[in-house]
């Protein structure tokens, strides 16, 4: 967590000047201890008082008793990306509170346990101690209790010093704790000691402020997750087969829930789904594979490990051509390996998962709203093209809660594929599973019990009649008609959202969460250096025509990436010339914790030759690459 | 020249498949075409038939019956996985799934262990020859010590017994067969046929090019020499009226999920083949003797097959109209609101 990057200039430090509605609050606790109810209630009394928030939780593979952080930012200018210097801190975690307090910036704000005695540490600090125990005490009688409720306490600290409505914050509360009335009162009371507190004992020192604004209007906060089981959902979904795994169980958990209430008969009490928890997620992918084969809309959701398992059953889907949904919520690395930290560091897995020439198409959601609509293009791109649609989120888009404005209904019917049906057969005339009718690679396709042909399903080996071969014409044939279909998608993936700037000699590309923080670098770079920047927010693989073009109208070309290996910049080397491939430049960011703007335009500014701590150009060769890895 | 037909107006060719590409002689042989004359006679639609299959000989048999239904061949050990989601997809079709030793017993073990704990509504058979064949012989799984490779390597570790495993996690029907017994095996392939869960079924099939020599355990010979029934197997279909008459105390009547009857009629020793703990005792007792126990050897007629415990609508899941699946915009205000 440390922040002692050379980037910020000292006489932009916000502790001389107020700072209203701008500024990060980072609570750091012990999990399990009731703690993300607090953070909840925080969050959304911030939103509900009309000022842009996010909230970022950075916690442990474990249930109980190891440090946990949680960040909520504040920005007047609508920036949700995660702002790594910590303002305001609330060190309840006695394990983590020295280095989190000797960590801040002069000017920070501590709201500590008292008999942690921080403020000895520091002197260019606001320490507000706070004896939560014996605040809790007489609020909770059962002592068991108190630690869960201990936590509300800070709530009702901050409230008071930040300037945040207790009415609001009540019914923030209330909001959290939906209706369980003696959680509801046992917690207000606790919020009211926290205010109560502040009031009588605390006197505002520090410059952090929050005051209503009008910019959160009809906006819900939600988890990725659970926007993407929500899409799912209206997508159709019929089997859904998964394994837990961190951070995805969340999404399969969402879905069951919403399925549950809303898509069961209520005549009859009969569901018009199937849920699977199966043995692991190669059974899983297994699940879904035979599904769509029999006809369902079928889906997973996983993460990096999983999608390993998945490799050889994503080869056979490809090859015999299942549609197959599958959502990698990516973290970083094998085994115990930060399994709670996110990362964006499967793409190059994903594009190429299994053997045997496989290339697979992926679609790459920045924020809820579109983890919500690419659910639902996942399923009809899957069916257009009978193949397996990877949805890339991460586990900061996954499982923390974004603010959105509310999801649009549908207005089209789904796109289930080209099913062979009397009419189409009475049209083509003579049917083969495999035979590119159309000339766009994608075949027709029967499925079982619908009384049109039947064939036999099988990896590569096989004609264009599905039938058992392994002639070498007929597996060319096959394999061109594959790369004919990838070719198709392109014209039918997700487009990229790009901003050509005038004069902008510097192009951006970013994907996926990553975006936050370029959008922000962008304001950054154009407000403290006036370096202007072009941005191309990259949705999709296979990439579409854009792609190139953006290139071609810049100098140089920034991919901004939560990976060490730059893996979607090495995808794209794979399809661009070599003038193109030139002007490809690395920004990398792969600590584990959500990129954040800083790193981005220190990283794009160094490569342009800037001296960072001072934002002034040097006339210096530019590196070739910015890696701004940990911090 | 149509041949006889069967009850939904088929003639017996119309159940076969393609010509077999497996080894003059394979066990696996025989057991397609006991299934090519269990299908016909019980009358099944094969457009309503999916056969699936792993890796292996016996992972290719399915294209060598039932040409007209739909086949998956999956990747190896992971066939349970595709029937299951087939079967959630459409709870309407028949499925058979062919696996091998290797394909269940190794690579697959997983799989098939969590395939018997659901009871999922599907065939289950295991073409038993104790290697593998496809790739040139080794031993597999089910292999029994002391069995003796053409390469004189013996087998010392101990076999795995996938008719007590099945019954161990709640496989509903439990069969072991001989792919050279076609009356035995042909009765258990039309009760399975009439039984709604999991139908776990080893036919050991001997395999003429690698394992079937002088010190194997599951050539011809051998299990010609071992084949020990723990009772005589009849079927009787629901749509066949044909009064049985049995000795009292003689034999033991099973009524299956379609109204179908078995007849198990008693050998020199009483055998009760809903009895979980006689079943493993008696698989224990033969293997220990170097026998195998053939028949019906555990059977629970009336539990609740997965897709009925999944408590979904009658219709197939796959096909449902879109407004059956995608709920109104109500819901989805109702949510939204839920979230602000």
């Amino acid at each position: 967590m440390s922040s002692t990057h050379a980037a910020v200039r000292p006489d932009q430090a916000h502790h001389a000047k107020s700072a209203v509605n701008d500024f990060s609050i980072q609570v750091a606790t012990v999990n399990g201890s009731g703690s993300q109810t607090a953070n909840l209630v925080l969050l959304r009394s911030i939103l509900m008082m009309g000022v842009p928030v996010s909230g970022k939780n950075m916690f442990p593979s474990n249930i109980a008793g190891l440090p946990t952080w949680y960040t909520i930012r504040a920005s007047k200018r609508g920036y949700i990306a995660r702002k790594k210097e910590v303002d305001f801190l609330v060190a309840m975690n006695a394990e983590t509170a020295k280095e989190d307090v000797l960590t801040l910036q002069p000017g920070a704000a501590v709201v500590y346990d008292e008999p942690l005695k921080l403020d000895a540490l520091r002197t260019d600090l606001v320490f507000y101690p706070v004896p939560f125990d014996k605040l809790v005490a007489p609020v909770c009688g059962d002592a068991k209790l108190r630690r869960l409720v201990r936590n509300m306490i800070y709530d009702g600290v901050l409230a008071k010093l930040l300037g945040i409505d207790m009415t609001l914050m009540e019914k923030a509360l209330r909001k959290q704790l939906d209706k369980k009335a003696k959680a509801v009162t046992l917690n207000t009371a606790a919020l009211k000691a926290g205010w109560d507190y502040a009031e009588a004992h605390l006197t505002k020192r520090d410059a952090f402020l929050l005051t209503p604004m009008n910019k959160t209007a009809g906006q819900i906060l939600i988890e990725g997750n659970a926007a993407a089981a929500i899409g799912c959902m209206m997508a159709g979904v019929t089997v859904v087969a998964w394994y837990p795994i961190t951070p995805s169980s969340s999404l399969c958990e969402s879905l069951i829930g919403y399925m549950k209430k809303y898509r069961v008969d209520s005549a009859t009490g009969k569901a018009t789904f199937a849920v699977v928890q199966a043995e692991d997620e190669i059974a899983s992918l297994g699940m879904v594979i035979g599904a769509s084969w029999a006809g369902a809309r079928s889906m997973t959701a996983t993460s990096g490990p999983g999608i390993s398992l998945m490799g050889e059953f994503a080869g056979l889907a490809y090859f015999m051509e299942a549609p197959a949904v599958i959502f990698d919520v990516q973290r970083v690395g094998p085994s115990t390996g930060l399994p709670t930290r996110t990362a964006q560091g499967d793409l190059l897995s994903a594009a190429f998962l299994s053997h045997g020439d496989t290339k697979h198409i992926m679609i790459i959601p920045s924020s809820v709203e579109e983890c919500y609509e690419m659910a639902q293009q996942a399923f009809d791109l899957a069916e257009q093209f009978q193949t397996p649609v990877f949805v890339m989120m991460d586990l900061d888009l996954g499982m923390n809660n974004w603010m959105s404005g509310s999801f649009a209904y549908p207005d089209t019917p789904i796109n289930r594929g080209k099913l062979l049906t009397p009419e189409v057969l009475a049209r083509i005339g003579d049917w083969g599973r495999y035979k590119d009718v159309d000339g766009d690679g994608i075949p027709y396709r029967t499925i079982p019990g619908d009384m049109m042909p039947s064939y036999f399903a099988r990896g590569s080996g096989h004609n264009a009649k599905a039938q058992y071969s392994e002639r070498p014409d007929d597996y060319v044939d096959n394999m061109d008609r594959l790369a004919r279909k990838f070719e198709t998608a392109r014209k039918f993936v997700p487009k990229p959202e790009v901003d050509t700037v005038a004069g902008a000699e510097i192009g951006l590309i970013g994907y996926g969460t990553s975006h936050w923080a370029t959008t922000e670098s962008r304001d950054q770079l154009r407000e403290e250096t006036d370096v202007k920047t072009s941005y191309f927010r990259l949705r999709a693989y296979p990439f579409t025509e854009h792609l190139t073009s953006f290139i071609d109208a810049h100098e140089r070309v920034y991919v901004i990436e939560q990976n060490r290996d730059a893996q979607l910049l090495q995808l794209m080397k794979l399809e661009l010339t070599p003038g193109r491939c030139a002007k490809l430049r690395s920004v990398l960011h792969y600590s584990g914790l959500p990129i954040d703007a800083r790193s981005v335009t220190d990283g794009v500014l160094a490569l342009e030759g800037f001296d960072v701590a001072t934002k002034t150009a040097r006339n210096v060769e530019p590196a070739l690459s910015g890696m701004t890895g940990g911090e | 020249m149509a041949g006889k037909l069967n009850r939904i107006g088929l003639d017996a060719v119309t159940y076969k498949g393609s010509k077999t590409t497996l080894c003059a002689g394979c066990g696996h042989n025989a057991i397609s075409e006991r299934i090519i004359d269990a299908f016909f006679e019980m009358g099944v639609d094969p457009s309503r038939v999916v056969k699936l299959s792993g890796i292996g000989c016996s992972s290719k048999s399915p294209a060598y019956f039932l040409g007209g239904s739909h086949g998956f061949n999956a990747v190896h050990g992971r066939m349970p996985s595709i029937g299951t989601g087939a079967l959630l997809a459409n709870r309407t079709l028949t499925a058979i799934g062919i696996s091998g030793d290797g394909d269940t017993g190794a690579i697959g073990i997983g799989q098939f262990i969590h395939l018997m704990r659901r009871n999922l509504p599907i065939i289950y058979i295991i073409e038993d020859n104790g290697c593998y064949g496809l790739t040139k012989g080794q031993f597999s799984p089910t292999a029994d010590v002391g069995s003796k490779l053409k390469t004189g390597v013996v087998n010392d570790l101990p076999p795995i017994d996938t008719c007590a495993l099945a019954i161990e996690l709640g496989a509903t029907f439990v069969a072991r067969s001989f792919s050279g017994d076609k009356k035995q095996l042909l009765a258990l392939l039309k009760a399975a046929l009439a039984h709604r869960g999991t139908v776990m079924l080893d036919v050991i099939s001997p395999c003429v090019t690698f394992n079937d020599h002088e010190g194997s355990t599951k050539s011809y010979a051998y299990v010609k020499e071992h084949d020990d029934p723990v009772e005589e197997v009849s079927f009787v279909p629901y749509f066949e009226d044909i009064s049985v008459d049995y000795e009292p105390g003689s034999t033991q009547e099973v009524t299956l999920h379609d109204g179908s009857k078995l007849f198990l009629k008693k050998l020199e020793t009483t055998y009760d083949a809903t009895d979980r703990i006689g079943a493993l005792t008696r698989l224990h007792e033969t293997a220990r003797r170097g026998a195998f126990a053939t028949g019906i050897i555990y059977i629970e007629p009336d539990r609740d097959d997965f897709i009925t415990q999944m408590n979904l609508v009658g219709e197939p899941l796959g096909t449902l109209p879109l407004e059956r699946v995608r709920p109104p915009k109500a819901v989805l205000d109702e949510i939204m609101d839920s979230m602000r």
